[in-house]
């Protein structure tokens, strides 16, 4: 089966197009959507095995030879992602059953969702850049229907940036694109490297390497480029501010982690240290934002950003440890951040508010969401044995391998603050004197805590059982310091 | 004083259209048809069809036309999707990459000796997708006054 790779991506596809005809019958497309996401998760599992024993797969789009086709690729790197993303759409859609409410329902939130993915998990698996644009506005689309569903005046008003901001960032890709296959000739990324190291990368290219972390990175939100995501995050419901936080900015992230490890690799001293100070710069402005918001929802928004800035720090360092730790730190802060997002979305839905300052007391009534809300936020900061834990530790690692001593020193003490920033959270909501609470409903709130603890119970696995992970990753980071790798297996059938 | 609405005689406008729209659509099927060799296809075909029904919608009005045409333009783009998808999706069951495309010629009666794709089944559901989105954009945008 050459297509199997495909699978994940096509079936969420698939069920997206098919929900459209069940518009009315919102049971059937929550029944339809769970199965699917279900089906699309084990299949991704057997896809990551499978590159696991037998190495790198892929597959050219219409029988074309490797560089002049489409190729997709499955690799280390693209299988996890995948699977994080699939499992995480999972736990997040079950979420929505009790939260996004029937309007938004009748509306194709559902089938939104399915093409998000389909757009999500097509660029971290597409072997071709300008496929991967297409994969991009697939899932901006997609998004764009997501952020004003519903159609709430402040969701429209951050929708119109929102737009705003990923057409300009979209127009740029495609010239940033053109101007790369004027000099370089090709599309297909492994033959893209391979002809960069046959040039031996001329500033022309360094410049190409530039105007793509601006691309990325206003997709991933770094340091200057972040300005439009905590207000338009805000917006949307909580599932949606989930599946988004979750996902979109990892993509850009895959995507700035991609090209400065397989294109980029001839001028480290420069594009490298350029990642790095703008990585260290993406930490400041986060932590500064964490900690000067009172609500719930613009914290976790502003720990997004910090999160970009850990794992670029471990793409910057280009060595083993420190590319082993960003891709156990991006998976981590996947699960992490839907889990947190869900958490909060609880707080809110008991409490009415978002504003830290009317909270609290909450752990007399809910201990349990109280203790799981503590976990996750250890988690998040990375104190052991929880997920966030090894990643953190590679990178620093790595950071220290490199020679970047005082920057890798930094990353640790912003731990500390992105600890206090989410602990926050922890003492106003849960301690203290009682605070505003409103009437809830038993069962929703069921429906609400169950996907919320099963994602920090897997989080809590994905930290004590790193063990088991670290084989998955190992190839992660091989394939990333090691391009040869990638690009042999993509041009294996091409003719000479 | 009772005001009546002026009505507006658009009876040449009216009359135009009924048979401009047919010279529309039959030549966004010849250019449906010319699309895998020269200029043309299921997008620009589709985008066609499009503009004919709009001209119905502008000599009529969107009440009539939906009288005239009793479409679920989403569920024609659902089902382009699906064509699309299906048709991409076939190679995966006989062993082929996704997306490969089959073609032969065959002697059909009337036509001689003509070449037929399985790539204008994808095409045809972009045609569908197209005419589908277009058609929902004007209705929604048409509705609210």
């Amino acid at each position: 089966m050459i297509n199997f790779l495909l699978f994940p991506i096509l079936i969420t596809f698939f069920t997206g197009m098919i929900l459209i005809f069940f518009q009315k019958n919102i049971y059937l497309q929550r029944t339809i959507s769970l199965i699917s996401l279900g089906v699309a998760t084990i299949c991704a599992l057997f896809v990551m095995l499978k590159v696991q024993r037998d190495g790198i797969q892929s597959v050219t789009f219409g029988d074309w030879p490797a560089p002049y086709g489409i190729t997709m690729v499955a690799d280390g790197v693209s299988t996890l992602l995948v699977l994080t993303s699939l499992l995480l759409t999972f736990f997040i859609t079950w979420y929505s059953f009790g939260s996004i409410g029937k309007e938004r329902e009748h509306f194709f939130y559902y089938p939104g969702v399915m093409f998000i993915l389909t757009g999500v998990n097509g660029a971290f698996t597409t072997g071709d850049i300008f496929n991967m644009f297409v994969f991009f506005e697939v899932l901006l689309m997609s998004s764009y229907l997501l952020i004003v569903l519903g159609g709430e005046k402040k969701q429209l008003r951050e929708s119109i940036q929102y737009i705003l901001v990923n057409i300009i960032s979209s127009a740029l890709f495609v010239i940033t694109v053109a101007y790369l296959y004027s000099i370089i000739g090709t599309l297909s990324m492994a033959d893209i490297a391979m002809k960069i190291t046959a040039i031996n990368q001329p500033g022309i290219i360094t410049t190409i390497a530039v105007l793509f972390l601006m691309v990325f990175g206003l997709k991933a939100a770094i340091f200057p480029l972040y300005f439009w995501l905590p207000s338009s995050y805000a917006a949307p419901p909580i599932p949606v501010l989930a599946l988004f936080g979750a996902l979109l900015t990892k993509v850009g992230v895959y995507a700035i982690m991609r090209t400065y490890t397989l294109f980029f690799v001839h001028d480290i001293a420069f594009t490298h240290q350029m990642l790095l100070i703008f990585a260290v710069l993406t930490i400041i402005a986060g932590c500064i934002g964490a900690l000067a918001h009172f609500d719930v929802k613009q914290i976790i928004i502003y720990n997004i950003v910090i999160a970009v800035g850990v794992i670029l720090f471990g793409v910057a360092q280009m060595n083993f440890d420190g590319l082993e730790g960003a891709m156990f730190y991006l998976v981590h802060d996947m699960i992490i951040k839907a889990a947190l997002f869900m958490l909060v979305g609880i707080i809110v839905y008991i409490t009415g508010t978002s504003d830290l300052r009317k909270m609290g007391g909450l752990m007399r009534k809910y201990p349990s969401l109280g203790w799981f809300y503590l976990i996750a936020a250890f988690g998040l900061a990375g104190i052991p044995p929880l997920s966030g834990f090894v990643g953190k530790l590679l990178i620093v690692q790595g950071g220290f391998a490199a020679g970047n001593t005082w920057s890798s020193i930094f990353i640790l003490a912003s731990s500390l603050i992105v600890l206090l920033s989410v602990i926050r959270i922890f003492l106003y909501a849960f301690w203290g004197e009682e605070g505003q609470t409103v009437q809830i409903q038993e069962k929703t709130y069921k429906q609400l805590y169950y996907p919320t603890v099963i994602l920090v119970v897997i989080s809590i696995a994905y930290g004590v059982g790193s063990e088991w992970v670290t084989p998955f990753m190992d190839s992660a980071a091989r394939v990333l310091t090691n391009p040869s790798i990638y690009i042999e297996a993509v041009m294996k059938g091409a003719q000479p | 004083m009772k005001v009546t609405k002026l009505k507006t005689n658009d009876l040449i406008l009216q009359f135009t259209a009924k048979i401009v729209f047919f010279i529309i659509f039959f030549f966004s099927i010849h250019i449906f048809f010319a699309g895998h060799y020269t200029p043309g296809g299921g997008f620009v075909g589709g985008l066609l069809t499009s503009s004919a029904i709009v001209l119905l919608v502008i000599a009529f009005d969107l009440k009539t036309v939906r009288k005239i045409l009793p479409i679920n333009y989403m569920y024609m783009t659902a089902t382009g999707l699906i064509l699309a998808l299906a048709t991409a999706a076939f190679p995966i069951f006989v062993g082929k990459p996704f997306f490969t495309h089959f073609f032969d010629y065959f002697n059909l009666p009337l036509f001689g000796k003509t070449s037929l794709h399985t790539a204008a089944l994808f095409d045809l559901g972009v045609f569908l997708v197209v005419v589908g989105v277009t058609m929902t954009i004007i209705q929604t945008i048409g509705e609210d006054e």
